[in-house]
C-alpha cells in the first residue's frame, strides 16, 4: 500500500520535526534573557558614576570567601532598598556601582537576620568577634548560627595572589603591582604595627587596619571575616551626591 | 486534523500494544531513577525539617562548622530540586518518551547507565562539597566550576538521549508531554552554562570567581534562578502531568489547542519574569518592570496548564474519591494553581516591597515546591512502580491516602505559618510609632518569628512522615506484597470502595 505524505501545516510542522520544534524552542526562551540582560552592559548609565568604590584588599577579599563559604547570604541581604523605613534602619540606599567588583554578586533574597550591606563601622571589632564566636551572648534573642571555630583556624592566604589574578580575569581592576604584593598587602593589614604606606597607596586610606580579632599573635579567619564586614558599605561617601546624580 | 497529540497518551500506549513483541523498552535505568527519587526525596525532607528546626532552635546548629544553616539550607535545596526533583524528571522522562514514541532509548543503555551515574555522583560530590564550604553562593546552582563542568557533560548526553528518542520515534507526531520536557532539557542548558561562567583561582583548586559583577551578575543568577523554577520545576513537571494525569484518569487530555497555546506563551514569557527578584534593589526599573509586566501576564498561559490538566477529568471526576494516585496528581495541579496565582500577585512591586525578604516567599516557593511538584511526583511514582516492577497496583492503596492526607496537612501548616509569618515580619519592619521613630529592632521582629517557625518545622515533619509511608509502600510493592484491603474480596461495610474502583481500572 501505498501512503501519501501527510499533509502538515501549522503546529503540525513542529510536532512532526523534533529538530525544528528544538530551534523554534531555543529561539523562544532566548528572546527574553536576551533584551533583559544585554542591555545591563551596554547601557552606561547602569553603574552610577561615584568615587571611592575600590577592589578589596587582599585581607578583604579572604574574609569574603569566608562569608561566601558559610553561607551568610541564605539569611543576609546586601541590599538597602529605597524605603524610608529601610534607610532608616540601615543607611543610605544601595546603589549598582558599591557591587560592581562582587564577583559574584552578595544582594541576597532573605532577611532571616538584618541586611549588612552598610555593617561596616557600625559595630566594634570585638562585638563582631563576639558576636560571631557566640551570637546569644550579645544578642540573646538571636537564631544565628555560632562560628566560634573562624577564630580557632589560621586563615589560608598563600594562594591569595592567585585569588587576585582570578578576579583582574574578569574585570576587577587589580594592578600587576596589586597581585605581586597581595601577600604582604594582606599581612600588613592585620598587623596593628605594621606600616601600612604600602597598602594605603594601593587601595587608598579607607583601609581599617589593625588587629581584628582580638588576637595579635595570629592571623585567623575571624581577623579576615571582620575586615571584610568592617568596610561594608562605607566606600562612597553619600555627603556628596543628590539622588539626581545617582539616578541610573 | 486527527492529532495523536489530540488524543490520550492511552491511544499511543493502545496501538503500541499491537506490535509490544518488538519493542524493549529501557526500563532498567527508569527502575534506577525511580529508586534513587525516592532516597533523594527523603534526604530533602528530611535536610528541610532539620534546618527549620533550627531557625526555631538555634541550638541545633551543633556549634559545628559542618551543620551550620548557612552550609545546610543548600543542601536541602539542591537535594529537593535537583536530587529528588531531578531524578523525578529523569525516570519520567525516559518512561513517557519511550512509551509516547513507541521505541526505545537512543543511544543504548550504556549511554542511559552513565546519565543515571554521571547526574547522581554530580548530586553527592555536590552536597558534600556545600557541607565542607565549596560553594558558589549562587542560589540553585552553588556547585562550583569543576561540577558544572561535569554536569555540563552529563546534561549533553541526556540531550541527545532524549532529544535522539524523540527523532527515531515511530509514531508520526510528538506527543505534548516530549514538547515540555524538550523545552526543559534545552533550556536548562542554556540557563547552566551561562550563569556558570567563572574563572577558576586555579586547575587544582575549587574556588572560581563569577564572570559577572554585582548588577549584571544579580540579573544573569535570578534569569537562571527563576527559570529554574520555570523549566526545571514547571514545564519538566507539567510534561509528567501531560502524560500521568490522562493515563491514571484514563481520560484524554481536556484540549489540544490549549496545550500549544499554553506552551509557547509559557515558555515565552517565563523567560522574562527574572527581575522581579530584584525589585527596589540598584537593577534599573526599566527591567524591574519587564519582570514585573511579564509575571503578570504569566498568569493566564499557567493557568491555562491548570486548566488543560484538571479538566482532563473531566467525566471522570468520582475517581477523584476513589483513587487516592490520582488525587495526587490532580491536587498538585490545583496547587501549581495556586502558586501561578500568587506568584504574579508577589511580582507586583508594591506588593514585592512587602514580601520581598520575608517568609512569604518561602511559603509561596514550598506551595509550589511541596504542593505542585513533590505531589505531581508522588503520583508518577506511584503510578509507577507497580508498572516497572511488574505489579498489578500498589501494595496498599490506603496507605497512599494516608501519605495524601498527611502531606496535605503538613504543606497547610508550612504555607499559612509563612503567610502570617512573611507579612507580620513585613510590616513590622516598616512599622513607625506614634513619634515618627521605627517601631521595632530588627531582633524583635526574629523573635516574633518564634511560633511560626515551630508550626513550619511541625508541618514538615508530617510531610516527612507521610514520605516514610511511601516508601514504606514501595517497598512492600516490590516484594511483591499485596495490603489484606486488597486481598479481601470486597469491601467490609462499603467502608472502603476505593479499593473496588482501582482494581477495575484497566491496568495498562
Amino acid at each position: 500500500m501505498v501512503l501519501e505524505k501527510p499533509v502538515t501545516k501549522g503546529h503540525a510542522r513542529l510536532e512532526t520535526n523534533t529538530l525544528l520544534m528544538a530551534v523554534v524552542i531555543l529561539i523562544t526562551v532566548s528572546i527574553g534573557g536576551l533584551v533583559e540582560i544585554v542591555p545591563l552592559f551596554t547601557i552606561d548609565s547602569t553603574i552610577e558614576q561615584v568615587d571611592g568604590v575600590r577592589p578589596y584588599t587582599p585581607l578583604e577579599l579572604a574574609g569574603r570567601r569566608i562569608y561566601i563559604r558559610e553561607g551568610c547570604y541564605n539569611c543576609h541581604s546586601q541590599m538597602v532598598r529605597p524605603f524610608r523605613d529601610e534607610v532608616e534602619r540601615y543607611g543610605h540606599y544601595s546603589i549598582a556601582a558599591e557591587s560592581m567588583f562582587d564577583h559574584p554578586f552578595q544582594w541576597g533574597s532573605k532577611r532571616t537576620g538584618p541586611d549588612l550591606a552598610r555593617v561596616g563601622g557600625k559595630y566594634s571589632n570585638d562585638w563582631h568577634v563576639a558576636h560571631l564566636i557566640d551570637p546569644r551572648s550579645v544578642v540573646p534573642e538571636s537564631i544565628m548560627p555560632p562560628y566560634a571555630f573562624l577564630a580557632e583556624r589560621e586563615l589560608g592566604y598563600r594562594d591569595i595572589a592567585d585569588h587576585l589574578w582570578a578576579n583582574s580575569a574578569v574585570g576587577v581592576p587589580y594592578t600587576e603591582e596589586m597581585i605581586a604584593a597581595a601577600y604582604e598587602d594582606l599581612l600588613a593589614q592585620a598587623d596593628a604595627e605594621a606600616d601600612w604606606s604600602g597598602l594605603e597607596e594601593r587601595y587608598g586610606d579607607n583601609v581599617v587596619t589593625g588587629d581584628f580579632d582580638g588576637d595579635p599573635e595570629r592571623l585567623t579567619e575571624m581577623d579576615a571575616l571582620v575586615a571584610y564586614l568592617q568596610v561594608l558599605g562605607t566606600m562612597v561617601n553619600f555627603s556628596e551626591y543628590s539622588v539626581e546624580d545617582l539616578r541610573q | 486534523m486527527a492529532m495523536t497529540a489530540d488524543t490520550t497518551a492511552d491511544a499511543a500506549g493502545a496501538a503500541a500494544a499491537g506490535d509490544r513483541t518488538q519493542v524493549v523498552y529501557n526500563e532498567d535505568v527508569v527502575r534506577k531513577f525511580t529508586l534513587a527519587a525516592t532516597f533523594w526525596g527523603i534526604v530533602a525532607f528530611l535536610a528541610g525539617t532539620f534546618i527549620a528546626f533550627q531557625l526555631a532552635f538555634p541550638v541545633l546548629n551543633l556549634g559545628l562548622e559542618w551543620t551550620t544553616f548557612g552550609r545546610l539550607r543548600p543542601v536541602h535545596t539542591s537535594a529537593a530540586i535537583f536530587a529528588f526533583g531531578g531524578n523525578v524528571l529523569f525516570a519520567t522522562s525516559f518512561y513517557v518518551v519511550q512509551r509516547t514514541c513507541r521505541t526505545t532509548l537512543f543511544g543504548g543503555r550504556d549511554l542511559a547507565n552513565f546519565i543515571f551515574w554521571g547526574y547522581n555522583i554530580f548530586i553527592v560530590l555536590a552536597a558534600t562539597g556545600y557541607i565542607m564550604g565549596i560553594t558558589q553562593s549562587r542560589e540553585y546552582a552553588e556547585p562550583e566550576w569543576y561540577l558544572d563542568l561535569w554536569l555540563t557533560i552529563v546534561w549533553v548526553a541526556y540531550a541527545v538521549v532524549y532529544i535522539g528518542t524523540v527523532m527515531i520515534r515511530r509514531e508520526p507526531h510528538i506527543y505534548v508531554a516530549n514538547w515540555f520536557y524538550m523545552a526543559f532539557i534545552i533550556t536548562i542548558a542554556i540557563l547552566h552554562i551561562f550563569n556558570n561562567l567563572a574563572v577558576p583561582v586555579s586547575f587544582f583548586g575549587t574556588v572560581s570567581y563569577s564572570a559577572f559583577s554585582g548588577v549584571q551578575d544579580a540579573l544573569t543568577q535570578w534569569w537562571y534562578g527563576h527559570n529554574a523554577v520555570g523549566f526545571f520545576l514547571t514545564a519538566g513537571f507539567l510534561a509528567i502531568m501531560y502524560y500521568f494525569v490522562p493515563k491514571r484518569a484514563n481520560r484524554p487530555v481536556y484540549s489540544y489547542r490549549l496545550s500549544i497555546v499554553h506552551f509557547w506563551s509559557l515558555i515565552f514569557l517565563y523567560i522574562w519574569a527574572g527581575p522581579h527578584h530584584l525589585h527596589y534593589t540598584a537593577l534599573p526599573e526599566w527591567s524591574q518592570t519587564l519582570g514585573m509586566v511579564f509575571s503578570v501576564m504569566l498568569w493566564m498561559p499557567s493557568w491555562g496548564g491548570m486548566i488543560n490538566g484538571i479538566m482532563t477529568l473531566a467525566g471522570a471526576w468520582d475517581k477523584l474519591r476513589t483513587d487516592p494516585v490520582l488525587r495526587f496528581l490532580v491536587v498538585s495541579v490545583g496547587f501549581y494553581g495556586m502558586s501561578t496565582f500568587e506568584g504574579p500577585l508577589m511580582s507586583v512591586r508594591q506588593v514585592n516591597a512587602l514580601s520581598h525578604y520575608t517568609d512569604w516567599t518561602v511559603g509561596h516557593v514550598h506551595s509550589g515546591a511541596l504542593g505542585w511538584v513533590a505531589f505531581v511526583s508522588f503520583g508518577a511514582l506511584y503510578f509507577l512502580v507497580p508498572k516497572l516492577w511488574g505489579r498489578r497496583e500498589l501494595y496498599s492503596l490506603r496507605l497512599v491516602e494516608w501519605h495524601f492526607w498527611t502531606a496535605t496537612l503538613g504543606i497547610v501548616l508550612y504555607i499559612t505559618a509563612m503567610w502570617v509569618s512573611g507579612i507580620m515580619q513585613g510590616l513590622m519592619w516598616r512599622s513607625y510609632d506614634g513619634l515618627g521613630f521605627l517601631q521595632y529592632s530588627f531582633i524583635e521582629t526574629v523573635e516574633a518569628m518564634h511560633p511560626f517557625y515551630v508550626i513550619r518545622a511541625l508541618g514538615g515533619v508530617l510531610f516527612v512522615v507521610g514520605a516514610l509511608l511511601m516508601v514504606y509502600n514501595f517497598w512492600r510493592t516490590i516484594r511483591g506484597d499485596e495490603a489484606t484491603e486488597r486481598r479481601a474480596a470486597a469491601p467490609v461495610g462499603g467502608t472502603r470502595p476505593a479499593t473496588v474502583t482501582v482494581r477495575s481500572t484497566p491496568a495498562e
